[in-house]
């Protein structure tokens, strides 16, 4: 369950981005934003042989004592970050990846609607419903 | 809304108005085919309706509360007494009339009380306000006959005046959306209930679903009673002879389903797909579909919604029955109606199984997917049955590259990429971006690598390639060959060695190596394409012809002459045709070319023949180019122009033609690793050499015998026009071959660098593990 969800673009700026609403939102906003320079670290260390070969899971990008940010990348370099509760279960990291492609996924269906302009802001209620039910249910 | 003061007898009125509307027994909600009923017997212009509807506020809520109902009925007295319609209206105008419902409510007042005890109470208790039912249904049904189309019309209007008001932009939807609400008036019943629309319908319904077929003799029964009852509506159904059916389901669901697309409704739809798209089985691409509903003038974020819900395989097109459930939504959305989270069943494309099959087919067609994974099925298919013999995880691989390529899904697509990826499996890792094209020599290359490391990495790749090989048997020769050349693909000799280890196999490979060569050339770019047909002559050339007379000139060639050791052990025995007492000795001399040129010393002897050659050629036989050429082919070995040419002489014309072609072909196939360009010098001096080695006897080695060969090849080449032929088709076989050997050659190494890249990405993702900790 995750606590924040974002989608970036390309560009750096986000596309979507979605928190558990208990807390400061701010604060995860700024985790995402710091997490991207992760993101780019290990993309840019990875790219550099094969673009290709690359892996579009990401892992774990950065612990903190309240949370962890793990990150996703997709070949057009949409970044998905997801910020998880550490004091949550332990999600295995199978979960996570699991997360990451139902994300993936949604995120191309959302690209096959052709009302859907590549850059603008995801407002598609599928996906929302979809991030939905993979947030923490907050009490 | 603001606060409505009623009169009591209002009061009274509207509360049993508002009962007999809500057929749910909500007692909260009126339904909304019940209301636009009323409102259509209210008999008020549309744009009064619509007016009124948005006063109410139901169009802003969607549905009809009590509140709502009561303002609306009230408006529609002020409306129907001819007052301008207000809000302020409401409360202000006194003693205003109740409003008047006509006939319709009392056909359903009627019906009610025939079908419907429960109705009856409140249909009586409209009688005594509403004059003049049964004479009205009198009227309509007098004319029924005539008046049907006009009663039609009007009701039709009273419908379009209900609620769904229908937009200008789609008239034709109009009528279908109030029928869509209308047809309760039988109010939550089955179809059999409404046995009175049954005469009517059974004459004027055209392909009505088999429910309603079926039912109409029981309706036919009832008939006469409920006529008058369901007159009006009747009358209105008959236009929509084929919805009726549809009404009456929808009347049993009314309000719980509105989104049923009436027959007409969807033979609009059918025809606007027509004018996007002719066929009715293709597909609606994104694009045009975007322009066709922006044209509704809803805003793009609703339109946005409409697609996700219609598009249910998720494949940025539509077909015909998402076309028609997205403008059903479109229609429903401007109507007021508010767009569903989720697809209502009854837009839901039926038959989601052969929609799948049709666009699996139509997939594979589509314009708009890629040619290149199209082509990979179709040519995979052939490919299939010999990979499969040797190779299952083959077949996984290539059902995702298929499935990937028919696009029937792009998040299933996705998955299955990230099955593969997620795992991090560096076989996986490797095998997920290396969608290479690999040619039929690479799939024997991937076999082999796969019979030798029994590893997965080759499968990405297996499935990648596309084109099949010519023969299956060749993947298992070619495999089995490599198999016997093991690591020293890069060695042609090497490959020559097994050729003439096994002299069946030679033929074999011989064939194979044609096969391949056949392949090669068309996934192998470095090698230069096969010669081009001279135009003076049926074969090639640029190997042939040019060389031969280029090389006469100079024996300096003889330093060409050096490919001549790899030379492959000649097909004579493949040919058949050739005289077999020459076999041995081609035998002989094929390992004796493979081994070194000092062996074919040894192969003067055969050399000896070509005094016969000599002879031959003198002989005018004009198979001296082709002599030439086949020679030229198997200048790799010396002793193919000895057995060439003895095998020419033996058999003459076929024979000799025969023989020089599969000595030629071993000699490409020998050539392996040898460039194309001197495969079609050895022949030429092959012929020089075999000239020359006939008066030479041992001394000369075997490009000095290629020289000679090609020198006397010279005077004969007028001779040899019909061996020209032979000769080319040998030296292009040869050349198949020399490809097929590179090919591989090529593959291994990729397949070592894959290697390499894969221990690369295993330490680097060790790194990462590493480095988070770092991080702490």
């Amino acid at each position: 369950m995750a606590v924040c969800i974002a989608v970036i673009a390309k560009e750096n700026y986000p596309l979507y981005i979605r928190s558990v609403p208990t807390e400061n939102e701010l604060k995860f906003h700024y985790t995402v934003h710091t997490s991207l320079d992760v993101v780019d670290e290990k993309i840019s260390a990875m790219g550099k042989a094969l673009v290709d070969q690359r892996e579009l899971y990401l892992g774990l990008l950065y612990p903190t004592e309240d949370y962890k940010v793990y990150g996703y990348v997709t070949n057009s370099k949409v970044k998905f970050v997801m910020v998880v509760d550490s004091s949550n279960t332990a999600l295995r990291d199978n979960e996570i990846r699991s997360m990451f492609r139902k994300l993936h996924n949604s995120y191309t269906d959302i690209m096959c609607n052709p009302f859907y302009n590549p850059g603008d802001r995801i407002q598609s209620r599928a996906f929302d419903s979809m991030v939905n039910s993979m947030m923490m249910q907050v009490c | 809304m603001e606060g409505l003061t009623l009169s009591e007898a209002e009061q009274r009125y509207y509360c049993d108005l508002f009962s007999y509307c809500d057929t749910e027994s909500t007692k909260k909600v009126a339904s909304n085919g019940r209301v636009l009923e009323l409102f259509r017997a209210a008999q008020l212009p549309n744009d009064v309706v619509m007016q009124i509807m948005e006063l109410c506020g139901a169009t802003r809520l969607g549905y009809f509360g009590r509140s709502q109902f009561y303002i609306a009925l009230k408006l529609v007295a002020v409306a129907q007494s001819g007052l301008p319609l207000r809000v302020e209206s409401l409360n202000t105008v006194k003693d205003l009339p109740l409003p008047r419902f006509v006939v319709s409510k009392n056909e359903q007042e009627s019906r009610h009380t025939a079908l419907y005890s429960s109705d009856a109470d409140s249909s009586a208790s409209y009688s005594g306000v509403i004059p003049p039912p049964p004479g009205r249904i009198q009227v309509k049904k007098g004319s029924v006959s005539h008046d049907a189309v006009q009663q039609r019309t009007s009701t039709d209007q009273q419908e379009s005046t209900s609620p769904v008001v229908s937009p200008q932009q789609s008239p034709p939807t109009s009528p279908h959306t109030w029928r869509k609400h209308n047809r309760h008036p039988s109010g939550g019943n089955n179809e059999r209930p409404l046995a009175g629309p049954g005469p009517f319908w059974a004459p004027f319904s055209e392909a009505q679903p088999g429910s309603s077929t079926s039912s109409d003799p029981i309706w036919s029964g009832h008939s006469p009673p409920p006529h008058q009852e369901n007159w009006d509506q009747t009358t209105v159904r008959t236009v929509a002879s084929a919805t009726t059916t549809n009404e009456i389901r929808r009347q049993s669901s009314s309000y719980d389903d509105p989104w049923k697309i009436t027959d007409e409704q969807r033979q609009y739809y059918v025809n606007q797909f027509k004018t996007i798209q002719p066929d009715l089985n293709g597909f609606i691409p994104g694009s045009a579909a975007k322009e066709f509903f922006t044209k509704s003038k809803l805003p793009i974020l609703e339109l946005s919604h409409i697609w996700e819900l219609s598009d249910f395989d998720k494949d940025g097109a539509l077909t015909l029955d998402e076309f028609c459930a997205a403008f059903h939504l479109v229609v429903a959305r401007k109507n007021g109606y508010d767009l569903p989270e989720k697809l209502p069943e009854s837009l839901m494309p039926k038959l989601i199984d052969l929609e799948d099959s049709t666009e699996v087919g139509e997939q594979t067609g589509e314009v708009g997917y890629s040619s290149s994974p199209a082509e990979a099925p179709p040519s995979k298919s052939p490919s299939m049955p010999s990979l499969n013999q040797t190779w299952p995880e083959l077949n996984q691989s290539s059902e995702q590259w298929e499935t990937f390529s028919e696009r029937s899904s792009s998040s299933q697509t996705l998955t299955q990429f990230d099955s593969n990826i997620a795992p991090a499996d560096p076989d996986t890792a490797i095998v997920h971006p290396v969608p290479i094209r690999m040619t039929p020599s690479k799939i024997h290359m991937q076999e082999m690598e796969l019979k030798r490391t029994g590893s997965d990495h080759a499968n990405p790749t297996s499935p990648l390639l596309v084109k099949p090989p010519d023969h299956p048997e060749e993947n298992k020769m070619s495999s089995s060959v490599k198999f016997t050349s093991g690591n020293t693909v890069t060695d042609g000799y090497s490959s020559s060695d097994s050729y003439t280890s096994d002299p069946e196999q030679i033929g074999s490979t011989v064939t194979r190596q044609r096969s391949h060569s056949g392949t090669s050339p068309d996934n192998t770019a470095p090698p230069p394409p096969p010669p081009r047909p001279h135009p003076s002559h049926s074969r090639s050339s640029s190997l042939d012809m040019n060389r031969s007379f280029s090389v006469t000139p100079g024996q300096q060639q003889a330093g060409v002459v050096a490919y001549p050791p790899a030379v492959p052990p000649r097909p004579q025995p493949s040919q058949g045709a050739g005289p077999h007492v020459h076999r041995p000795v081609d035998a002989e001399g094929l390992i004796a070319h493979t081994s070194t040129s000092p062996q074919q010393i040894p192969e003067q002897p055969n050399f000896a023949d070509f005094s016969q050659f000599e002879a031959f050629a003198v002989s005018g036989v004009n198979k001296e180019e082709e002599d030439e050429i086949e020679t030229h082919s198997e200048v790799l070995q010396v002793e193919k122009p000895s057995d060439s040419a003895s095998s020419l002489r033996v058999a003459k014309a076929d024979g000799r033609v025969e023989d020089k072609a599969p000595a030629n072909v071993p000699t490409s196939v020998g050539k392996g690793t040898t460039p194309l360009a001197p495969p079609p010098k050895p022949i030429r001096r092959r012929l020089k050499s075999e000239d020359e080695l006939r008066p030479e006897a041992e001394e000369h080695t075997q490009k000095t015998g290629v020289i000679a060969a090609v020198l006397a090849s010279q005077p004969s080449i007028p001779r040899s026009v019909g061996k020209d032929k032979k000769a080319i088709q040998a030296s292009i076989r040869r050349n198949k071959e020399t490809n097929t050997v590179l090919a591989r050659l090529n593959s291994e190494l990729q397949q070592q660098l894959k290697d390499v890249l894969e221990e690369r990405i295993s330490l680097e993702v060790q790194l990462e593990q590493l480095r988070p900790f770092s991080h702490l």
